[in-house]
């Protein structure tokens, strides 16, 4: 199955399909773990998105259902440089190929991934159309280009629950990690959903709470009736400025509860206290990224997923302190508020994918809830 | 943190001489390590013995000592240089071990040596295995389990709770010897046996074997504000059981999930903060059970390490320079990454391509040696690899290797059943006969279950003869992710032969075949085509190589280093500058007779050619080296050296001229190809070349010159040998025609040694011939470099050899400047040298090996290239002839650069060789006109009897300076011992002998004890070599082979570490050193001192 990928800038690449057939859209951005497809895959915050795997090899372990991070992938198409021909894990229980095609998910294979990939850098995130019913190249860039843009597009409500649940999970036998201290006392928090992964509820779990989910357009109102004793804002795609009524809602639980944001929640929390937010030219997507946390002067390896930033000269400084910086580019990767109870970070403390430097996080969450409780 | 300023004078530990396990890779490390602290501000001391490395040129350090490294000459050095800190992790495992015994003898707290990187709690904690255990168990991290045993009772009471197979690990032993993996209560017993025998405190580890597993690796590192980043992850394709560095190696892992991975990731950090690496780089060794996952801690090394070099190279990211930032307090922030130029140091490399490494190994120069690859490293080089893919990534492996391999197979050169298939259909004909033979089935089973060299192609035959991959990972335990892709590789290879005869079918596969790593020569294989051909098809479909970037980022950032490697996609990144390029070939992988030394050559002349303001190419596939740092070059091609390879990057990037002659006989090889397409070659002309190359053309130059050459006859046939050597008379070296570094070269004293090589050593044809030579016996063999500029003639210096010919040059000790011949002859050389350059108008460098019998100079053959002794003869007389050569190659003449005179050596230089014998118990330690050395050391002193002690000293070949030395001779040697003997004796020696030598001895008043052979009896020769009663052994070899008495008590001696002299001329030399040591004691002093006292200037003529 021929397949075709095509930017709205005209870049075409021609390639082999996997998966499903059919065409999707989104915006390409590139990731570059080595590790962890599935994680990615089923990650909520890439909705709308084709998402390129810089690691050439791909899909050698295979799938397995201790790996996945919501109930099904949420990617709008899979780039990679080649697909494994078998699968090699003593966890797996499907190949990748397969997997996606019974998610009706479209992939492409042996392309020049790192020639998109040096695209993307240079000339920023691009819409596209992977397709494998249309390979007239023309036709594929109109298409690319008349796909809507993600910027301003409330993504969220495609993802986030549709009803509040609890989820009390634990870390999948022989995969625990971080220090699970004995907590004298269970904390009862809300998450805000807005494409929240499981491994976060893994954490949270870990870590002494007791979570309950709720819909990102649950109304502040109704979140306190759950007499939480903290609040955490999770991950999620897209534009967050586009997610107006989350920010209102924020807005509302400041000073009202501790409040954890992670990745979407952070930059709901920066709009919340008044800063703006921009869109990065490429994004930060990897496990790699080195983030210093101001406090400690401890580097941590982070796992990263995001296209927007919340910009650092936009928050109060007097209100608003800066907790953690991209060693990359220096961009804001943690704030905490002055005086009230929260503190958010734009990257992964849960990874999956990704190193296990950030779980801290975590128990600095508790704390503050100790703290202000 | 910035960087401390309390010390100020930093002593570095080198790793000595090449040996198995310890390859160029500490060359490396250490020249990083100079240089940045260097730069830093720091005063660095350095102490290694080996002359053939970068980081012993005089600029690299601010003190450097070519002196031995003991603890001796080690507190020596101390004392004189006083340094604030010691360094000890960039030397290999030797660095650290020095470092370890020097502070036991309490020398760094006498003399107030702070050591930094590793303190000494952590070493001891990481390398000794009891301390280790205990430190993971406390981490709660799982280990193979394991207990200690000190009689074969307690070991079989041990191996029972563990349950078999088990590994027998002596402790204390040499390299070694004595491990082996049991399956059995009967092969414990004995393996207990031996191992308890060879250790030295008479212990062993019996461990849980996880033979099988998976095996990998974490590159790691650490700062001093415990931040810690995982620099690369490698997955052995070879399982557990098979040494990591004889194993296929790919970057990155390829079969773990992200939890397996971070599980791993998150053992390495509690590793190394438990072990207690402050700062630096670790290699963590980990394997996992395919079945269920479970994860056990090998080992972890708390130093930089061979792999660290592979993973610097994967990665681009340069872990012994950080790690010597490191050890002086930067944290990993304040560094910045070279090559993205606006990011730091403190994140983890992602790469966006597959790299392969693939062990070289040497086992055909060792006869009787056991090649099944174990626990114990028996490589003795390696090539890495880099594609987009690992099948593309292998095949570029495998022809990096120069084993004539082009690729997985199907390269005409599978040898099967005995025979070469060079043909597709002698290929294609083997496959369909041996599918259904039982024979080959059972050899395909060995072959694939007893790992040896070569195990990867046998995948591919099993493959080809209708194995599924189940039935090879059932015998193997290789990964199936692995064998899928090799099966892809298969499967290819049968669709090109397929389109053997179709042009279409032939343009339609190119570009995947390519991807898939297949050489332009394997599709001419397949086609019933030529190379040439090949690549004018597939340039006319514009199917052509393009390069990209390695940037440690996956393209996340821009890149600034130009390092690259070949592929086949769409988009090329390389940006040729219109600058004037020269590319210098490397060397390739490290293998004996073809070392270190040439990549030191490269170097330089990527050192001199960017003085003069050139671009610098440099190609090479050794990861190990200083020439594949990415900082040595302008650009950087990691590719292997092949006329394919090599014209790709020529066609890219047009240089002005290649230089042929520094990286050894790897890119000499090339010549033919490279003018045929037209590519200019620097300096000594390819005519030249081949007139000192072409055995009929070289006879005519040194007839004209009035040059002897011993006699010498060519045979084609067995006939025709026999009437040559009836002619010339015995003895005679022989070898086939087509062979070099003295490969499957021997000496025959009669006819029937004549008949016996003819009969299983090789088989002459007239493609390959055999060539006979006169034996020139009892001849003092000399070794000339020499630079030229096509004009005038430089001698480099005169080396005389300690053996007499017959032993091969580059294993015999040698000596600058000559100690034992004339003067006149001495002249003579000098000027039959420069005459034989002036006749192949040598432009650069020449090497030229001359016999001297009965005063007359014989030739016995000239190299028009670098040599070996390039490195030796530089830092003897303080020349940088490799650099000047660079440089005339450029076209600068000789006078220009002021080297028209032959520079006098200061001091007395000897050379002296390392040999791998400890690796390859029983293997008889004799040498011959083969190499077997590895590596090798120098020593500089005033004389020559305390450079020769020094370069005994360096080669850890200690003299004693009392107790007993056995001596044994061969019968014609018998009177020649008795003076050499008699000085022992004066010397104050017990002398204890075999009953013949012993007879001679007393005859001539020499006090001395008959000591039994093996089956004379007991106590015999034996138990004093396993008592180490006896200090030092003298026995030349009477040759009859390897199942002789003195065979098993050589290779004994190797195995419990006493030091054994096998020629006359050597054994005399020492008794020079120790009644010279007993004189004055030995003092050490920095090679920029002794080459300041000369002033430089004194000449010769
Ligand atoms: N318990 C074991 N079972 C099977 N193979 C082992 C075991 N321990 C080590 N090995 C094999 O032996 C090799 C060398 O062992 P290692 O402890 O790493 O020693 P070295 O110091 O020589 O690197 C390993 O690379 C591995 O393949
Ligand atoms: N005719 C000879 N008589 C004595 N020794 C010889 C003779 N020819 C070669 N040798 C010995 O064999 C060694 C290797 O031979 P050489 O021709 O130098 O081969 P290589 O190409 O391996 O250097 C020499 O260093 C020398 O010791
Ligand atoms: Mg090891
Ligand atoms: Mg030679």
């Amino acid at each position: 199955m021929k397949a075709w990928l095509a930017l709205e800038d005209g870049l075409v690449f021609e390639g082999e399909g996997f998966g499903a057939e059919g065409e999707t859209f989104g915006e390409v951005v590139f990731n570059t773990s080595l590790y962890g497809y599935q994680e990615i895959l089923t990650d909520p915050s890439y909705k709308g998105q084709l998402v390129a795997m810089t690691y050439p090899h791909i899909g050698n372990y295979g799938i397995n259902p201790e790996d996945e991070e919501s109930f099904h992938p949420w990617v709008e198409g899979f780039i990679v440089r080649e697909l494994s021909p078998v699968v090699s894990n003593y966890r797996s229980r499907e190949s990748l190929g397969d997997y996606l095609k019974r998610h009706g998910k479209t992939g492409i294979e042996g392309i020049d991934t790192r020639r998109l990939v040096k695209h993307l850098r240079d000339f920023g995130a691009k819409k596209g159309v992977l397709s494998t019913v249309d390979g007239d190249p023309v036709s594929l860039v109109r298409k690319a280009a008349e796909s809507p843009s993600i910027v301003g597009v409330d993504l969220v409500r495609e993802v986030t629950c549709q009803k509040p649940y609890t989820y009390r999970e634990t870390l999948p036998p022989g995969f625990e990690w971080g220090e699970a201290k004995t907590k004298n006392k269970v904390r009862r928090i809300v998450a805000i959903d807005g494409g929240i992964k499981f491994n976060i509820l893994r954490k949270l779990h870990q870590h002494g709470f007791d979570v309950t989910v709720v819909p990102a357009s649950m109304s502040a109102g109704d979140i306190l009736q759950y007499r939480p004793d903290g609040l955490f804002l999770s991950n999620g795609p897209g534009d967050p400025s586009a997610v107006t009524y989350l920010v209102e809602t924020v807005r509302k639980l400041i000073g009202k509860l501790p409040i954890f944001g992670i990745c979407l929640g952070h930059q709901m929390l920066g709009l919340a206290l008044g800063g703006t937010t921009s869109k990065l030219k490429f994004g930060h997507r990897g496990g790699n990224q080195p983030v210093k946390d101001l406090l400690t002067g401890r580097i941590e390896i982070t796992s990263q997923n995001h296209g927007f930033v919340v910009d650092i000269g936009s928050l109060p400084k007097n209100e608003v302190e800066m907790t953690h910086v991209n060693l990359n580019d220096q961009t804001l990767e943690g704030l905490r508020h002055r005086k009230l109870p929260l503190f958010s970070v734009q990257y992964h403390p849960e990874n999956s994918p990704g190193p296990h430097d950030s779980d801290y996080l975590f128990s600095r969450f508790y704390d503050l809830i100790e703290k202000n409780g | 943190m910035p960087k401390r300023t309390d010390i100020k004078k930093i002593l570095i530990i080198g790793s000595g001489p090449i040996i198995i396990g310890q390859g160029c890779e500490f060359d490396y490390s250490g020249t990083q390590a100079c240089k940045v602290l260097r730069q830093e501000g720091y005063e660095v001391v350095l102490v290694n013995s080996n002359p053939a490395t970068i980081m012993t040129d005089p600029e690299m350090a601010s003190r450097t000592y070519i002196e031995p490294l003991t603890v001796e000459f080690l507190e020596k050095i101390i004392d004189k240089e006083r340094p604030d800190a010691c360094l000890p992790t960039l030397g290999g495992q030797t660095g650290l071990n020095l470092a370890v015994k020097a502070h036991k003898k309490g020398i760094f707290k006498k003399y107030g040596v702070e050591l930094i990187g590793a303190k000494y709690e952590a070493i001891e904690r990481a390398e000794n295995r009891e301390q280790f255990k205990n430190t993971m168990q406390k981490i709660g991290l799982d280990l193979p389990r394991s207990a200690f045993a000190y009689s074969v009772e307690e070991a079989v009471e041990v191996a029972d709770k563990i349950a078999y197979p088990v590994i027998v690990r002596p402790s204390y032993t040499l390299g070694g010897s004595g491990s082996g993996i049991c399956t059995n209560r009967k092969e414990l017993e004995e393996t207990a046996r031996t191992g308890i025998d060879f250790s030295m405190i008479h212990e062993v580890l019996i461990e849980e074997s996880v033979i099988g597993w998976k095996e990998y690796e974490l590159e790691v590192m650490r700062d001093c504000r415990d931040n810690f980043i995982v620099i690369c992850s490698i997955e052995n394709l070879d399982p557990m059981g098979v040494h990591t560095g004889d194993s296929i190696t790919v970057a990155p892992a390829q079969t773990l999930t992200d939890k397996e991975y971070q599980r791993m990731r998150d053992a390495a950090r509690k590793v190394i903060s438990a072990i207690g690496v402050e700062t630096g780089g670790s290699n963590i060794q980990f394997a996992v059970n395919p079945k269920d996952g479970r994860m056990v801690v090998i080992e972890m090394n708390p130093r930089v390490s061979r792999s660290s070099a592979l993973a610097s190279k994967a990665t681009g990211f340069p872990i012994a320079k950080f790690a010597a930032k490191l050890a002086v307090g930067y944290t990993l922030d304040e560094i910045s990454n070279d090559i993205t130029r606006v990011t730091p140091a403190s994140f983890e490399p992602s790469i966006d391509y597959c790299v392969v490494k693939i062990p070289r190994f040497a086992f055909e120069k060792f006869e009787g040696v056991d090649p099944r690859l174990t626990t114990q490293m028996k490589s003795v080089g390696e090539a890495m690899s880099i594609g987009r893919t690992f099948k593309e990534a292998l095949q570029k492996g495998l022809r990096s290797l120069e084993t004539k391999r082009f690729g997985l197979g199907g390269d005409g050169r599978d040898k099967l059943g005995g025979v070469m298939l060079r043909t597709r259909d002698a290929y294609e004909d083997f496959f369909r006969k041996a599918r259904g033979d039982e024979e080959w089935k059972k050899e395909l089973k060995r072959r694939l279950s007893v790992p040896m060299d070569e195990r990867i192609f046998f995948i591919k035959y099993a493959m080809k003869s209708a194995w599924t991959d189940e039935e090879i990972h059932r015998a193997s335990h290789i990964d199936p992710w692995f064998l899928a892709q090799i099966r892809q590789i298969v499967d290819m290879e049968t669709e090109l032969l397929g389109a053997h005869g179709s042009p279409a079918r032939q343009k339609a596969l190119l570009k995947k075949a390519k991807q898939y790593g297949f050489s332009d020569r394997q599709l001419a294989f397949y086609w019933d085509s030529t190379e040439s051909k090949v690549r004018t098809l597939r340039k006319s479909c514009g199917v052509e190589a393009v390069f990209k970037v390695v940037d440690t980022c996956a393209a996340e950032f821009r890149a600034y280093t130009p390092y690259f490697y070949s592929t086949y996609e769409d988009e090329d990144e390389t940006v040729p500058s219109d600058k004037p390029k020269i590319m210098i070939l490397g060397g390739g992988p490290n293998r004996i007779g073809q070392g270190i030394e040439f990549d030191y050559c490269c170097v330089h002349a990527a050192f001199a050619l960017k003085e003069l303001g050139f671009e610098t190419i440099m190609v090479n596939s050794n990861p190990e080296t200083v020439s594949t740092d990415y900082d040595t070059s302008d650009k950087l091609y990691f590719e292997p050296l092949t006329l394919e390879d090599v014209l790709n990057i020529c066609d890219r990037e047009k240089p002005i001229g290649v230089i042929v002659q520094l990286g050894g006989q790897t890119p000499l090889n090339l010549v033919k190809g490279l003018v045929a397409n037209g590519i200019p070659i620097l300096g000594t002309s390819p005519e030249s070349i081949d007139d000192a190359e072409d055995r009929d053309r070289f006879a005519k130059l040194l007839a004209k010159i009035g040059l002897k050459q011993a006699e010498n006859g060519i045979a084609r046939t067995f006939e025709e040998a026999f009437e040559i050597a009836e002619k010339i008379g015995y003895p005679l070296v022989i070898r086939p025609s087509y062979v070099l570094g003295g490969r499957a070269m021997e000496i025959v004293t009669d006819k029937t040694g004549l008949k016996k090589y003819m009969t299983h050593a090789v088989e002459a044809s007239d493609e390959h011939p055999v060539l006979i030579d006169k034996f020139l016996d009892e001849a003092t063999e000399v070794d000339v470099d020499l630079i030229g500029d096509g004009k005038t003639y430089v001698v480099g210096a005169v080396m005389e050899h300690i053996e007499e010919a017959g032993i091969h040059s580059g294993d015999s000790a040698s000596v600058i400047p000559p100690y034992s011949l004339s003067p006149a002859l001495v002249e003579e050389i000098k000027l039959k040298t420069k005459q034989l350059a002036a006749g192949l108008k040598i432009k650069g460098l020449m090497n030229v090996q001359y016999a001297i019998k009965d005063q007359t100079v014989y030739c016995l053959e000239v190299n028009p290239r670098a040599s070996r002794t390039v490195p030796f003869v530089s830092k003897s007389i303080g020349v940088p002839l490799a650099k000047l050569a660079a440089k005339v190659m450029s076209g600068k003449t000789l006078d220009e650069l002021g080297f028209v005179t032959e520079r006098v050596a200061p001091k007395v230089t000897v050379k002296e060789s390392v040999f791998p014998f400890v690796k390859f118990p029983g293997v008889d330690i004799i040498l011959s006109p083969e190499m077997k050395s590895t590596g090798e050391v120098m020593g500089i002193d005033e004389d020559f009897p305390r450079a020769f002690y020094k370069s005994q000293e360096a080669a850890y070949a200690h003299l004693p300076a009392k107790g007993m030395i056995f001596i044994s001779v061969k019968h014609s040697d018998k009177q020649k011992v008795v003076p050499i003997a008699k000085r022992y004796h004066e010397l104050g020696y017990v002398i204890i002998a075999t009953r013949g030598t012993a007879e001679v001895l007393m005859k001539n008043e020499i006090p001395c004890t008959i000591v039994l052979k093996l089956k004379e009896g007991q106590p015999n020769i034996t138990d004093f070599i396993r008592h180490q009663e006896i200090k030092l052994i003298i026995n030349t070899p009477s040759g009859k082979g390897p199942l002789a008495d003195e065979s098993t008590i050589r290779s004994m001696a190797v195995s419990f570490d006493i030091p054994c002299i096998t020629t006359l001329k050597a054994a005399h030399a020492a008794t020079l050193a120790i009644e010279a040591m007993r004189k004055h004691p030995a003092t050490v002093e920095c090679i920029q001192e002794h080459l300041k006292n000369d002033g430089g200037s004194r000449s010769q003529d």
